[in-house]
Parts: structure tokens; C-alpha cells; sequence
């Protein structure tokens, strides 16, 4: 072999390779199994006082919903909430909310102070639900296309970074009827 | 004062009192299951779960807020007469194969499981490469015959003569 004595260089630039891959992963980002299967089926009551709960079938009526599973507690989900109100304030998708073991006070002040984006919120009090939706931490935010499927999600605060840019392009695809997100 | 005669006696209260937790483990915190064959079955299945909020800590260990609703759904899957793998999948079709501590033997984690043995294999085929030509280099080394026998002496004469 002519190259023999490069054979060593080879070797190690395969290696250093594999582990700057390796370094650009996000192992907290776990992949969710939901993608592409349609919605789980629940019933949430509104929250008190209120009679917009949210149930499947609300997210099969063939507009794209953008499902955000929050909480007052969370402050991320502070972080995020300009972000949600702009969007809902654009029209680009109907927003709906997941709200995650929340003290029915809490949650009435948090959306008087803050403004309400959603056209739904259902209470999910012992989290049942969100472990159905695969959530494991708040905020999670969901792409359902018309057809009631999950096609996207999103782990952590919408919050203009290069990851919100990917949520809002996979947002544009799927209302125009793409497939890939 | 401590009395010396009791020193052993208190060491042993004290490290019962250490073990504590490891003995009591997530039964302490939950409501375990009324058949203890069940409860038993519960627990072994919290061993191979994991803890998605808390990285590599089974839902066992953990104390978090999800590790405790995981393992009251674990409870409920079994109450309710699923077999262990029933259970475990509940919870894979909502997480993926991450719930799972040890992961599945299919096509995506060949690399995973079978990486290391071929490496293995590879590192050693060529090990015994390497050897086995050695030895045929050296086997190669033969006593030399009568016409090279003849060859070098006229060489080393030559060289006496220069």
C-alpha cells in the first residue's frame, strides 16, 4: 500500500470527525414519539370560571393548532409568552393551551397580568393528559395540522432564537399544506 | 459520656438509620399496590424506566414530580392486568425507546450493541494479521543452499583481496 504511513492520519481524522458530530448533539433534546401519529385522545375542563376547555376534537377541525403546554409556575413559560401573543396576533395558526398542574388562582392573575393567546385552555390538574402528549417538562409546544397530527415539537421556550425560526418555518410549511418539517 | 460498651450498638443503629432510605426506597412516598406480587412486579418494571427529567436515574430513585406520576401510571397499567411489557410500552409509545434504560436490540441500535464486539473483532483479526506475517517472515529464514553457500564465499574473498 502506497499511502500506508498516512494510514494512522486517516484514522484520526475519521475519529475527530465522529466526536465533533458527537458534540453537536443536544442529549437533553429527547425526540418525541408522537411525531406524524395523530393527537392522544382527552377531554380537559376549561379553566374555573371559563367554558373554553380543550378536547381532541378541537384539533381536528383542518386549521393547523399550535399547542403550548404551560404553567404559571414555570418562568420559561413567562419568557415565551410575548412570543405567543405575537403569534397569535398574526393568525398564522390557532393557539391552544395545555395548562399543567396549575393552582386555579395563579393561573386566572398569571393570564389577566400577561393576556390570554389561546382560544382554548384545558386544566390539566394531575398531568395525565401532558404525560399523554408525551411532555416531560414545561413549556413543550406542539404543530397539530388540520388533520388532527403532531407534527412538530418544540422542548423549552419560544423565544426568538435559530430555534424559533425552524418552529416558525416547519409552522409555514405545514399550513401550506407541506409534508416535511 | 458515652459508655464504651455501648459504642457497638449505636454504630449499628446508625447505619441502620443510613440504610433507611435504601430499604424504604419509593414505597415510602407512594401508595404501593395492595398485591404485593403486583407491587413487586411495579417495582422491578421502575428499575428499567427512566427518569426523563433527571438524566439516568431510573423513576425508582427519583423523587421528581414525572418520576412519581410514571410510577402511579406503572401501578395502574399492572392494577389494571397488563403484563410487564404492556406496561413498558404505554410508556414507550408516549417517550420512545429513551423511557427504556437499557435500549432495544432493533435495526437502529445495531451500532450500539454489536459496535463493540466488531471493533473487538476487527482489532483482533488484525493483530493476528500482523503476527502471522511475522512468522511467515521468519519462517522464511532458511539455511542457504549450496550454490548461495558458494556465491558468498567468493563475495568475502573478494572482500579480503580489496
Amino acid at each position: 500500500m502506497p499511502f500506508r504511513h498516512l494510514l494512522p492520519f486517516i484514522l484520526f481524522v475519521v475519529v475527530a470527525a465522529a466526536l465533533g458530530v458527537g458534540l453537536t448533539l443536544k442529549p437533553k433534546d429527547i425526540p418525541s414519539a408522537l411525531i406524524d401519529q395523530p393527537i392522544p385522545e382527552f377531554q380537559l375542563p376549561p379553566l374555573e370560571g371559563k367554558d373554553n376547555g380543550l378536547e381532541s376534537d378541537h384539533l381536528r377541525t383542518g386549521d393547523v393548532h399550535v399547542v403550548n403546554v404551560f404553567a404559571s409556575w414555570c418562568l420559561p413559560c413567562k419568557a415565551e409568552h410575548p412570543f405567543l401573543m405575537e403569534l397569535a396576533k398574526s393568525g398564522k395558526a390557532k393557539l391552544s393551551g395545555i395548562n399543567y398542574k396549575d393552582k386555579p388562582k395563579n393561573i386566572a392573575k398569571w393570564l389577566d397580568d400577561l393576556g390570554d393567546p389561546f382560544g382554548r385552555i384545558g386544566a390539566d390538574h394531575d398531568g395525565r393528559v401532558s404525560i399523554d402528549w408525551g411532555v416531560y417538562g414545561v413549556p413543550e409546544t406542539f404543530i397539530v395540522d388540520g388533520a388532527g397530527r403532531i407534527r412538530m415539537k418544540y422542548l423549552g421556550p419560544l423565544n426568538n432564537s435559530d430555534r424559533t425560526e425552524a418552529f416558525l418555518e416547519c409552522l409555514d410549511t405545514i399550513s401550506n399544506g407541506g409534508d416535511a418539517c | 459520656m458515652l459508655n464504651a460498651t455501648k459504642m457497638p450498638a449505636l454504630g449499628i443503629a446508625l447505619l441502620l438509620a443510613l440504610m433507611l432510605p435504601r430499604i424504604v426506597g419509593a414505597v415510602a412516598v407512594d401508595p404501593p399496590l395492595e398485591d404485593p406480587t403486583l407491587e413487586a412486579r411495579a417495582q422491578a418494571l421502575f428499575l428499567d424506566l427512566r427518569c426523563l427529567v433527571c438524566q439516568n436515574q431510573s423513576i425508582s430513585d427519583s423523587n421528581a414530580d414525572l418520576a412519581r406520576d410514571l410510577r402511579a401510571i406503572v401501578r395502574e397499567r399492572i392494577a389494571a392486568g397488563d403484563s410487564d411489557e404492556e406496561a413498558r410500552n404505554f410508556l414507550v409509545d408516549r417517550y420512545g425507546d429513551w423511557v427504556l434504560l437499557q435500549p432495544p436490540v432493533k435495526k437502529e441500535t445495531w451500532i450500539l450493541w454489536f459496535g463493540p464486539l466488531a471493533l473487538l473483532g476487527f482489532a483482533g483479526g488484525l493483530g493476528v494479521g500482523l503476527y502471522r506475517r511475522r512468522e511467515a517472515k521468519e519462517a522464511a529464514a532458511q539455511p542457504l543452499d549450496a550454490d548461495e553457500k558458494e556465491q558468498l564465499k567468493s563475495l568475502m574473498d573478494d572482500a579480503d583481496d580489496a
